[in-house]
């Protein structure tokens, strides 16, 4: 059945290589403060956002050390979602394509992202107001 | 041996990576002795625009402490003593003037840069 209060992503970009990732981690975060129940299904390299090994570093470059440079790699973000939704009583429902994870070695996600798979995105785009697909370019 | 690196594509992850991946590494390379220059072109002229400010990034209750700064990254390219060029055509495309850009920035027309690339063993089309 669809719910008027839920919106579904599918991201596709990986981490770190074009600004979409961002800007669909912008959308995310105000659907949830505008009370939103919110989906996303991470396909293709989008499966690597939450992937628990992401390590911050030094930056020579910029003089800074790992303290300093501060630098919230993306599992961090979307921790940082996952809980601003269980804070406001609302859902950040993330499933993980099984089949992209296999295909890259990524099952060591952060907690919260599930395993799953098409059907599971085809379930969300059914439960949902509109769903948004943000592909790879 | 010089390179000339071309980057026509701008802000791309910018906000994940705290800064531009190719500045970066320019900069990197420079430290290791690399003669390297770099043409702004496309979109990535705009990062020739002074006053630029991406602070603010917040995810529930994670913000960004340390937003690209990508107008500090070009004044360390130019005092580093690497040319910054910036395709004019480009710039007046966007409606950007040139007294809204950074100091040391170099203006080239888009005609210009086949003799430019010539005065290079090596192009790197980013």
């Amino acid at each position: 059945m669809t719910s008027p209060r839920t919106l579904t992503f599918l991201l596709m970009d990986a981490p770190y290589e074009s600004s979409r990732s961002t800007t669909a981690l912008r959308l995310i975060d105000t659907a949830l403060r505008r009370g939103y129940n919110v989906n996303v299904f991470a396909y293709e390299g989008a499966v690597y956002l939450p992937f628990s090994k992401q390590a911050p570093h030094a930056n020579a470059v910029h003089g800074r050390s790992v303290e300093e440079e501060d630098h919230p790699n993306p599992k961090d973000w979307i921790a940082a979602l996952l809980a601003a939704a269980a804070a406001r009583g609302v859902t950040l429902d993330w499933v993980q394509c099984g089949l992209c994870v296999d295909e890259r070695g990524a099952a060591e996600s952060i907690p919260g992202p599930r395993r799953g798979g098409p059907p599971d995105f085809f379930k969300f785009t059914q439960g949902s107001v509109n769903t948004l697909v943000i592909p790879t370019r | 041996m010089k390179t000339l690196n071309i980057v026509s594509t701008g802000y791309r992850a910018t906000l994940e990576e705290q800064d531009d991946t190719v500045l970066w590494l320019l900069q990197a390379l420079k430290g290791a002795g690399a003669d390297v220059d770099v043409v702004l072109r496309n979109s990535a002229v705009n990062y020739a625009v002074a006053g630029q400010n991406a602070a603010g990034l917040t995810f529930g209750e994670r913000s960004q402490t340390q937003p690209p700064r990508i107008g500090d990254d070009l004044a360390r390219i130019v005092a580093k003593g690497m040319r910054v060029y910036v395709v004019e055509d480009d710039l007046a495309e966007r409606g950007i003037a040139a007294e809204d850009m950074l100091p040391g920035m170099q203006l080239m027309r888009a005609d210009q840069l086949p003799r430019l690339v010539a005065d290079y063993d090596n192009v790197w089309n980013w």
